[in-house]
Parts: C-alpha cells; sequence; structure tokens
C-alpha cells in the first residue's frame, strides 16, 4: 500500500478492499519502523490519526466520502494543528501545543484526510538542508545506499524525504525562497509554490510574510493537484489571500500541450549550473518539444538581485514576525530571568538557533533607523524590478522552465559553516518568491544516481496550467517513480 | 561593507537577543558577508520605481466591526510559561 498514489489509495478506500483504520495503521507501522534512517518527523501523531481514520470509516459509511477521505499524509510542522504538538523546528516551540488549527489543516480536516504527524524542518522555515532544525538534520533517502547522508534540502526537508522514502503518500509544505521546489528536486518528488494568495497563511507559523506560501509535496502532479483542490481558495482570516475562484487543478491534468509556448531564461543557464544538471534539463526540455511545445530563450536581467533583494526583505519580515516570541504568552522562557530584559534577552539568545538569530539581526540592522531606506525600501523597489522582467517575459511565452538548484543533494555539513554559500543554493527559486508567482519541481533525471529537479514557472493564477505540464511529462517519463534503494 | 563590533551590539539589544563576547566575533564575520551580499543592490537603477509590499498590490481589507472571537482565556493560558488568576507572570517591572 505504501507504493501507491494518493489517487489510487483513494480508490482502495472507496472499492471497499481496506478500511481508512486499517490503512492507517498499515503507514503508522512502517513510518516507526523506517524513519529512523531519515529523521523525518519530529512528531508522530499515532492517537489522533487513528481516530481521524475511524471518523473517515464513518464518513464514508454515510456517503460524504471525499477523494481525500481516509487517506493518510502529513503537515509540515509549520501549519498548527490544535491538540499536536507544532515546534516549526525550534526550541522556542518545543512543547507549543496550539490551540487552534491552521486553516489548511482544518480544510484536510473536513476532507476527511488523515494526518499522521508533523514533518521535521529547519528552524522556523530558515534553511535548505534542513541541518538547522532543533530536531536534528533529516537525511536524504537518496545515497543512502552507497553510506552517503546527505541533505534532503530545506526547509521542507522532511516533507520531502518522507514522500520519497514512502512513508506518506503527499506532505504539506511551505515555500519562502524555495523551501518546497529544493527539497522536492533534491529528493525527486514533485513540489508546487502557488502564487502568493493562493493559499491561506493562517496558522500557518510566519517568517516571511509578504514571500510565506504554502502549498503542496508529493509523487506526482495529479497528486500534487489533489491536494491543491483542497488547500487553495480564500480566507477571510488572511488579510493577504486573494479572493478568487478556484478551479477544480485535476480537470485541465489531460489538456495537450500542443502550441504551448517555453521560455528558457538565459540567466538561469549561467556557469553556476553544473553541466550534468544542465543536460539533464535540456533533456527535459526536449521532451516538452516531443510533446508539441515550442521553445525560444527570454532574458530576467534583474533576476541576479534576487538573493540579495531577498536576503533584505526576509530577514527584515523575520525580524518582526519573530518578535512575538517573548517568553510571556507561549512558548520557551529562559529559567529564573532577573528581570524583564533579561527574561527577553536569554529567552532568545536560549530558544532561537545561529541561523534564526543570524537573520533576526540582519532583518533588526535592516530595518533600525537611518538604514531603512538604503535596505529594506531599495530592496522592495528591485523586487519590483525582478517581477517586471517576469511580467515582460509572460508576454512572450506561456511558462519559463528552467533547473531548480546549481547541483544535486549535497553531503551532510557541507555547508554549515558558511551562511551565504547555504544561501546560494536558492539561486534558481528565490526570484519566483519575491515576483509572487507559481513554479513547481518536477524530477526529471539524476546525475550521479541523485535526482534533478526541473522548475516550470508560470503567471500568476497559472498552477492548473503548471501541474498540466508536469502531468502531461509524467505521462512519457518515468523519473517521477524512480526510489530510492 | 562590513558591521562594527558596536553596531552588533546595539542591534542585539533592539532584537532583545542576549549576544556573549565570543559570538560577537563570530557574527562580526557572517553578518559582514551577509551584508556584501546584499550590497549588489545598490547598483541598481530604481530611481523612478515605487517599492512593491504585496506582489499583486493588493491593500488590506476591512471587516465589519462587530466581535468575532469567543473568550478562550483558559486555553491560551495552559500553554503560558507563568500564569496566575488568569494573568500571564513576568518578572516585576516596576518597583
Amino acid at each position: 500500500m505504501h507504493n501507491k498514489s494518493v489517487a489510487e489509495l483513494s480508490k482502495e478506500l472507496e472499492s471497499g478492499k481496506i478500511s481508512s483504520l486499517e490503512l492507517t495503521q498499515q503507514f503508522l507501522d512502517r513510518l516507526k519502523r523506517e524513519d529512523g534512517k531519515y529523521n523525518s518527523f519530529i512528531t508522530i501523531s499515532d492517537e489522533q490519526a487513528l481516530a481521524e481514520a475511524e471518523s473517515a470509516d464513518e464518513m464514508r459509511a454515510a456517503g460524504k466520502a471525499t477523494v481525500w477521505t481516509g487517506v493518510p499524509f502529513a503537515h509540515k510542522d509549520i501549519f498548527c494543528t490544535n491538540g499536536v504538538r507544532t515546534s516549526c523546528g525550534s526550541k522556542m516551540l518545543e512543547n507549543f501545543v496550539p490551540p487552534y488549527d491552521a486553516t489548511v489543516t482544518e480544510k484536510f480536516k473536513a476532507a476527511g484526510a488523515v494526518c499522521l504527524g508533523k514533518t521535521n524542518m529547519d528552524e522556523f522555515a530558515m534553511g535548505s538542508s534542513n541541518e538547522s532544525s532543533f530536531f536534528g538534520a533529516v537525511t536524504n533517502p537518496w545515497g543512502l545506499s552507497n553510506g552517503e547522508k546527505r541533505v534532503p534540502g530545506g526547509s521542507s526537508g522532511g516533507s520531502a524525504a518522507a514522500v520519497a522514502a514512502r512513508l506518506v503518500p503527499a506532505a504539506t509544505g511551505t515555500d519562502t525562497g524555495g523551501s518546497i521546489r529544493q527539497p522536492a528536486a533534491l529528493c525527486g518528488i514533485t513540489g508546487l509554490k502557488p502564487t502568493y494568495g493562493r493559499v491561506s497563511r493562517y496558522g500557518m507559523i510566519a517568517f516571511a510574510s509578504s514571500l510565506d506560501q504554502g502549498g503542496p509535496m508529493a509523487r506526482s502532479a495529479e497528486d500534487a493537484a489533489l491536494m491543491m483542490n483542497v488547500m487553495a481558495g480564500f480566507d477571510p482570516k488572511d488579510s493577504t489571500c486573494i479572493d478568487r475562484d478556484v478551479p477544480d487543478y485535476t480537470a485541465t491534468l489531460n489538456e495537450p500541450l500542443k502550441g504551448l509556448k517555453i521560455g528558457l531564461p538565459k540567466e538561469y543557464f549561467s556557469e553556476q549550473l553544473s553541466p550534468a544538471m544542465e543536460e539533464q534539463v535540456r533533456n527535459a526540455v526536449r521532451e516538452y518539444e516531443k510533446l508539441g511545445a515550442t521553445v525560444k530563450e527570454v532574458s530576467l536581467p534583474n533576476a541576479k538581485l534576487a538573493i540579495a533583494a531577498y536576503y533584505v526583505i526576509a530577514p527584515a519580515e523575520a525580524s518582526a514576525n519573530l518578535s512575538r516570541f517573548d517568553g510571556v504568552r507561549y512558548g520557551y522562557r529562559c529559567a529564573d530571568p532577573k528581570d524583564l530584559m533579561d527574561m527577553y534577552t536569554r529567552t532568545r539568545a536560549e530558544g532561537f538557533g545561529n541561523e534564526v538569530k543570524r537573520r533576526i539581526l540582519v532583518g533588526s540592522y535592516a530595518l533600525s533607523a537611518g538604514y531603512f531606506d538604503a535596505y529594506y525600501l531599495k530592496a522592495q523597489k528591485v523586487r519590483r524590478l525582478i517581477q517586471q522582467d517576469f511580467i515582460n517575459a509572460f508576454k512572450e511565452v506561456d511558462v519559463l522552465m528552467s533547473p531548480v538548484t546549481p547541483s544535486p543533494a549535497f553531503i551532510q555539513g557541507e555547508k554549515t559553516t558558511d551562511p551565504v554559500s547555504m544561501y546560494l543554493e536558492d539561486v534558481f527559486t528565490i526570484a519566483i518568491n519575491l515576483a509572487g508567482i507559481p513554479a513547481m519541481s518536477v524530477p526529471a533525471g539524476f546525475v550521479d544516481g541523485l535526482p534533478v529537479g526541473l522548475q516550470i514557472i508560470g503567471d500568476y493564477f497559472s498552477e492548473a496550467r503548471l501541474l498540466n505540464a508536469a502531468h502531461q511529462f509524467q505521462q512519457v517519463t518515468d523519473w517521477h517513480q524512480r526510489e530510492p534503494q | 561593507m562590513s558591521i562594527s563590533r558596536e553596531d552588533i551590539e546595539k542591534v542585539a539589544v533592539l532584537a532583545r537577543i542576549k549576544v556573549d563576547d565570543e559570538q560577537v566575533s563570530a557574527l562580526e564575520k557572517d553578518l559582514g558577508n551577509i551584508l556584501d551580499l546584499v550590497d549588489q543592490l545598490s547598483a541598481a537603477d530604481t530611481d523612478s520605481v515605487e517599492p512593491m509590499a504585496h506582489p499583486l498590490d493588493a491593500v488590506q481589507r476591512l471587516r465589519p466591526d462587530v466581535v468575532t472571537e469567543i473568550n478562550q482565556r483558559e486555553a491560551f493560558q495552559a500553554i503560558a510559561p507563568a500564569t496566575e488568576d488568569g494573568l500571564y507572570l513576568v518578572p516585576k517591572v516596576i518597583e
């Protein structure tokens, strides 16, 4: 059963061949047996999962089942789950049990899905390797057979590793600068970062509010579409959510791609990209040509400024968002504070890890008196230039294609001593968040036995088109079906 | 661009994060490298460009001014580090 897709599991449940309770128990048993190798989960919530499975079986008996009723999955540990610890990968929230559900959590519950637990992640979603988690690094299932411990990418590294290792058929993720797409690429799974405002951020612990967006991580575009059908939609509780109709993302998966106009941004085929990676990406683009697409080169002249703009905007917003962790209302508090200032400063020094502290300090610096215009305002202006590049490109083509990462999954510890080298991991993904447009990572080959991701970038609210393009590719290739040994 | 020890100490106070002397040296290097990266921005010509806050230039919605939340004080305080009689406890602020 663990090898079946969401769509297939749904059919098994519908046919009555297996109950949700049986299915959930099987998945829980396997998860507990296998996850020692990967550390992809922070919390396994068996009790709640079995209760949800029982309700799912009742829902089905009452004739109220949806596609998701009784299907197991997992949430990144950034989505608040009422009664189940939500740590965000931090000591600060090591014992935080939310008294409410995120909107995304609520939607999966309403659909009858069964959440097996909460997946590991970089602390407060800050990282590209899942090594900044307070709960330990996650190991990529790929490369393990050679005795290598490689990173799964981050920050949604636990979700990516769990899906790749077939511990769950699908998991939620969040993407602020590449945190769905980069781990999806490094673990050989399918991930989608939706348009900013498409999925509610309510109850999704905030990192950089103008960039954060939740999205699906699964083994195929079809399953990602099924997740989007649950996740997308307006939410009055998220003031930046967009009130706009949600299509059925599965309805257009089988549209032919004949005439699809693909643009290849020349800045994303630069010297940073290894020749072996480039070959895989170009091979994937050739598959699209066989499917009837046309290809031309386009330019995103300001893309080179994306990392610089991001490392002002994201830390600045993080420093404001993370000011809520003060040791008063919830979360960690230092022992024996001697006064209020001592309580704040030690609570935050002890509760946050090094990468989170670095970003809070950079952000506080960029927002401090005398620096605001030079940093934050300047970065917001550059952000518009980057957005304009994409708007111009989409006047000429329907989608853009590029690599997701410059190289495949690296060995744990390789980049932890130099924060800037870690930041460059997101060189091809970060501009998309600044522009607020959607993009996917789709398995597109291997280099040295490690997965390579193809990035498909679309105009605002073109998720259905991206999923369609990915699904058609997955009908003629089998990269997404390869399994780590 | 470099950042001085004094700047780091000042910003640590603003951010309410206690930083030890030996950490300041490591931060001087790391934050200096990050600010070097960020300095590429100064080369961009942004003279007539409007800053962008929301990708779709959406503005904050207003909702009717009615009560929508119910009182959940007990649930909220159950997860607090220290409470007493429905109040959050903090170190003494006023002598």
